[in-house]
């Protein structure tokens, strides 16, 4: 065995990491419950709608069953979809809020804090596939790497393609005057195909990336606690590091160990969805082979 | 010897003509002092006897109360009309006799029973078949209004059920349609014979559908339920549904002769029919259209209304929401509920905000086939591209990641983020 000094702070325990030298602010109050709606909703539509992809199986009987049948599904559905389209556009406020209180949307839509893709994404993704086959260092990652950059705007572009589609086939009736036959058949296809794309991205690559990876076992508490501690910054995200320091900004985002209570919270409700997700990975599995 | 034989017949012979004359006497002169002498004393000197067996140790004890109750007993018959191959004259009678002789008396019954279904399987050789003591009984027969009948109304199903319902006789005999009983017994017909509702009287039975002594199996043309007589033998009872059914495609084809052409049966089946207004059976049915229009319920699975359904739901779409029951017609006939005359209206059914725009979906989807919906078609190809992609990159990403990751949890090269 390596020593001890070597080995990576998660793997000494949860109590060591809340006490390991400075904490700072990675995600504010509101980007951490727009993640927990987004999480919420994200479920609930996946559980009650999933049974809808695979009918033929005894598991999708079940679970519609316990929401009361396919009218209940639906009425979750419906009450979820609501609260991700609520969240979706809480963030987009959000985001413009943003842009203005610092001058310039810019700052948000380009730039190291910026989700939107770059030519550098580009060259980590080339950087960090060597990397994984042995074939050249770790690439030094900003604020959002690329996979984060990816989850992010596959679920806005989801937004899109999900939101429209379900809103097609919720008011079929009334659209039905502007709309021609074909655009409800593909717009079911659609939905469907888009719902098997996200839930089984989020349920396995997400989950992976964020959460499950050795380095991260069983879970990331940042997306709940929004800290991160200065040792953590410093390995994952240098760049980030480096930038804040020279900027003089590192004192500003410093904070509090976060709260037994709260990593508490976080770690029941997020390994809830673990579960839950891994649980449906498993389910669209049986149904995709037993269909 | 001979002259005691003689002697004991020619008793025998007066004192069973005494006796009959005696009793055709007792109905019309009740005050006749003589009480009349049995007309079975003699058959009964052995077979009252509870104990008596036969050499095979079988019992032949004759209960003389249930035969008296029974319509041969009230008739006072004799043993010996049926039991016509004994003879008086040569007592004790051979350990084996023919069957009872119902031919002497049923011998329209009986020639009918002998050329059908258990008549002719029992000639065959299969001694499974149930002959007439099997549905009727022996020394206990009862008329058919009797309640305690075998044969009565109410007590068919456990009377065919003791061969039909028994998985072993079934297995054993081979009785074609397995364990109909079973299936019979859950049936709306089969709840109503057993007066769960006020149309009992109505209600049928197995012998209603299929017959008493001209039982036919459903390969003999002539037979009740033969595919071309079911409508007819099915419209007895419900004979505006018949009228319907033969106005639409499939009683037309139907009444053409045509072997494709679905029967009543194809669709409610024969022993487990149910309500048809049990969202159970209305999901059920599709199955039973897709016997013959396999590639319509593939693309109705491609619908909400295939996909709730499949998953045992009722109340949205099935077949007959759109198509009808048994007026089915083609989509160019102005009568069809397809038409374009009367789609819109079909729709509103359930869709009454429908605009007419509406009636342009096409229910019956194919988004793999590229000549029936072009948009459809390719929306389809780009959506499997777009998974099949995000799935191959990411996973090829994770497995890689996770590679290095453990592999440098386990060499201690360092941290693998």
């Amino acid at each position: 065995m390596p020593s001890s000094v070597s080995m990576p702070i998660e793997q000494a325990g949860a109590a060591p990491r809340a006490v390991a030298g400075r904490q700072y602010r990675r995600f504010g109050l509101y980007e951490r419950i727009q993640h927990a709606g987004m999480m919420f909703a994200f479920i609930g539509c996946a559980l009650s709608g999933l049974p809808l992809l695979f009918p033929y199986t005894g598991w999708a009987r079940a679970i519609a069953g316990l929401m009361g049948g396919f009218e209940g599904a639906a009425l979750v559905h419906r009450a979820c979809a609501v609260l991700m389209a609520a969240v979706f556009f809480a963030h987009i406020l959000h985001f413009l809020w943003r842009g203005l209180a610092a001058g310039s949307l810019l700052t948000v839509l380009w730039g190291p804090n910026s989700l939107v893709p770059q030519w550098k994404d580009v060259l980590d993704i080339r950087d960090h596939m060597k990397y994984f086959l042995g074939k050249g260092p770790r690439p030094q990652f900003d604020r959002y790497t690329y996979w984060e950059k990816f989850d992010y705007m596959a679920v806005f572009w989801g937004m899109f393609i999900i939101g429209g589609s379900g809103l097609v086939l919720w008011f079929a009736e009334e659209l039905s005057p502007w709309l021609p036959g074909w655009a409800f058949n593909v717009a079911t296809l659609v939905h469907g195909h888009e719902a098997l794309l996200a839930v089984g991205f989020i349920f396995t690559i997400h989950f992976f990336n964020g959460h499950v990876r050795p380095e991260k076992f069983p879970m990331d508490m940042v997306i709940f606690t929004g800290r991160v501690s200065e040792h953590e910054l410093r390995e994952e995200r240098p760049l980030e590091y480096e930038r804040l320091r020279r900027e003089g900004r590192l004192a500003a985002i410093e904070t509090t160990p976060p709260a037994a209570g709260a990593v508490a919270f976080g770690r029941v409700i997020g390994g809830t969805a673990l579960v839950l997700g891994i649980i449906t990975v498993f389910l669209i599995l049986f149904g995709l082979f037993t269909g | 010897m001979k002259a005691a034989a003689l002697l004991r017949a020619l008793f025998l012979v007066l004192a069973l003509g005494l006796a009959s004359a005696a009793g055709a006497r007792t109905a019309a002169a009740p005050k006749k002092e003589a009480p009349p002498a049995d007309p079975n004393e003699t058959c009964l000197m052995c077979h009252t006897d509870a104990s008596a067996k036969g050499a095979g140790g079988k019992s032949i004890a004759v209960d003389t109360a249930v035969f008296g109750q029974s319509v041969h007993g009230e008739m006072q018959l004799k043993c010996v009309d049926c039991h016509s191959d004994v003879s008086a004259d040569k007592l004790p009678h051979p350990e084996k006799l023919q069957p009872a002789a119902c031919s002497n008396c049923h011998e329209d019954a009986v020639k009918l029973y002998t050329t059908t279904a258990h008549g002719t399987a029992l000639k065959e050789g299969k001694t499974a078949a149930a002959t007439c003591h099997d549905c009727h009984g022996t020394h206990d027969i009862k008329r058919v209004k009797d309640p305690t009948s075998k044969t009565a109304f109410v007590n068919i199903e456990a009377t065919c059920g003791a061969c039909h319902g028994s998985d072993k006789i079934v297995e054993q005999a081979h009785l074609p349609g397995g364990n109909v009983q079973a299936r019979y017994h859950d049936s709306i017909h089969n709840q109503l014979v057993e007066g769960k509702t006020v149309y009992n009287r109505a209600a049928p039975t197995c012998t209603s559908c299929h017959g008493t002594h001209n039982i036919q199996p459903k390969s003999e043309p002539d037979s009740r339920v033969a595919r071309a007589h079911v409508p007819d033998t099915c419209g007895g009872c419900h004979q505006r549904e018949k009228t319907v059914f033969q106005k639409g495609m499939h009683g037309q084809l139907q009444q053409a002769g045509s072997a494709a052409a679905p029967v009543c049966s194809d669709c409610h089946g024969a022993h487990s029919i149910h309500r048809a207004s049990t969202p159970a059976w209305q999901n059920e049915v599709v199955g039973a259209c897709g016997n013959c229009h396999d590639d319509f319920i593939t693309s109705f699975r491609h619908t909400y209304h295939g996909k709730v359904t499949t998953m045992g739901f009722g109340k949205v779409a099935t077949c007959a929401s759109c198509h009808g029951a048994h007026d089915i017609r083609p989509a160019s006939d102005p009568l069809s509920m397809v038409s374009p005359e009367n789609r819109l209206a079909t729709c509103r059914n359930c869709h009454p905000k429908a605009g007419p725009r509406f009636v342009t979906w096409d229910p019956h989807p194919r988004p793999k086939d590229k000549g029936h919906d072009l948009v459809l078609y390719w929306t389809n190809i780009f959506m499997e591209v777009l998974l099949a992609g995000v799935f191959l990159f990411f996973g090829l990403h994770t497995v890689l990641w996770a590679y290095r990751s453990l592999k440098n949890r386990f060499s201690g090269a360092g941290r693998g983020h």
